[in-house]
């Protein structure tokens, strides 16, 4: 058994209004980046996860996000790393 | 009848919810600790209104997960009457007993506040005493009280006659304008298919007497003693 690190990065799905992200587009545009199209604002989330391998533990932290981590109805999640920890 | 007011870590409208249905309605009422097996017979569970477990990953999402909520489950399965009043709504959300969600209100503020709200739906167990597209005035106070559900759920909730209060001016009309936090069609309150379980973002509970401003909050609990009896 080892330990893992996975990063998770879970975001409000597309599509849906962000008001925290319209207002930082909007903020950025005011800076001049007008090449900024759209921002969402989420949560990233590192776990440290004792498992076999790394895909055992991506299968937990899947799991996870399932169940507690995201909310199927308004966000999605993608998990960004795993790395031993 | 007996009410039981659940109390989660962070639930802070759980002493009003007890006055409402105690000194204002005349019935009994147990406060019910979030780690309780057993609901002592209540009739209706009320979840209240709060920030359980300080709204940590999403509101509700862990208060999903406390012992007590097996019970509000087999209360709800059982077709017995379940109301989720702001953080409770968004609970019984979370849990997958009401669809939908209650996401960032879209003016990113917390809104306390009173607003109007229109009589809609068709579950006489909380509206038996209200008429048909009604204007009440009761309080909101919520950061997260935006409704999300994808637009196949949305058409379902209104033919089905599941939504049940939307935010409205004074004289009544769903307009963006009187919609305070941009929940989607103007919705603020809704039930399940059964017309059991009632989840709002406004509280009722804060408008059952005249001296707080308004009354108009009684007739809910008034409709469900009519049904359920006392």
């Amino acid at each position: 058994m080892s330990r893992f690190r996975v990063s998770v990065h879970i975001v409000p799905r597309k599509g849906l209004l962000d008001p925290q992200g319209k207002a930082v587009s909007d903020a950025l545009h005011a800076l001049g980046f007008a090449d900024v199209e759209d921002t969402r604002i989420g949560r990233h989330i590192v776990l440290d996860v004792n498992a076999d391998s790394a895909a055992a533990a991506e299968l937990s932290v899947k799991a996870m996000c399932d169940k507690l981590l995201a909310n199927p109805v308004t966000e999605d999640y993608q998990i960004a790393s795993t790395v031993t920890a | 009848m007996k009410f039981g007011i659940v109390t989660f870590p962070g639930s802070n409208c759980d002493v009003d919810a007890i006055h409402a249905v105690t000194d204002q309605l005349g019935q009994t009422a147990v406060s019910l600790w979030h780690r309780d097996h057993d609901i002592q017979g209540c009739d209706v569970l009320i979840l209240p209104g709060g920030f359980s477990y300080g709204d940590a990953l999403r509101a509700g999402a862990i208060a999903r997960f406390s012992p007590i909520m097996q019970e509000v489950q087999a209360h709800a399965e059982r077709g017995a009457p379940v109301i989720g009043i702001c953080n409770g709504f968004q609970i019984l959300c979370e849990s997958h007993l009401l669809p939908g969600a209650l996401m960032r209100n879209a003016g990113l503020k917390f809104i306390c506040d009173w607003v109007h709200l229109k009589v809609d739906g068709t579950a006489p167990l909380y509206l038996a005493g209200y008429t048909a597209g009604q204007v009440l005035r009761i309080p909101i106070a919520h950061g997260e009280g935006r409704f999300a559900a994808d637009e196949a759920t949305l058409d379902s909730l209104e033919q089905s006659g599941q939504v049940v209060f939307r935010y409205c001016d004074a004289e009544g009309y769903v307009t963006d304008a009187a919609n305070p936090n941009g929940a989607a069609r103007g919705i603020a309150g809704i039930t399940n298919a059964a017309g059991n379980v009632l989840g709002m973002m406004p509280h009722p509970e804060r408008a059952v007497e005249s001296l707080l401003g308004s009354t108009d909050g009684l007739p809910l609990f008034e409709s469900l003693l009519a049904r359920v009896g006392a």
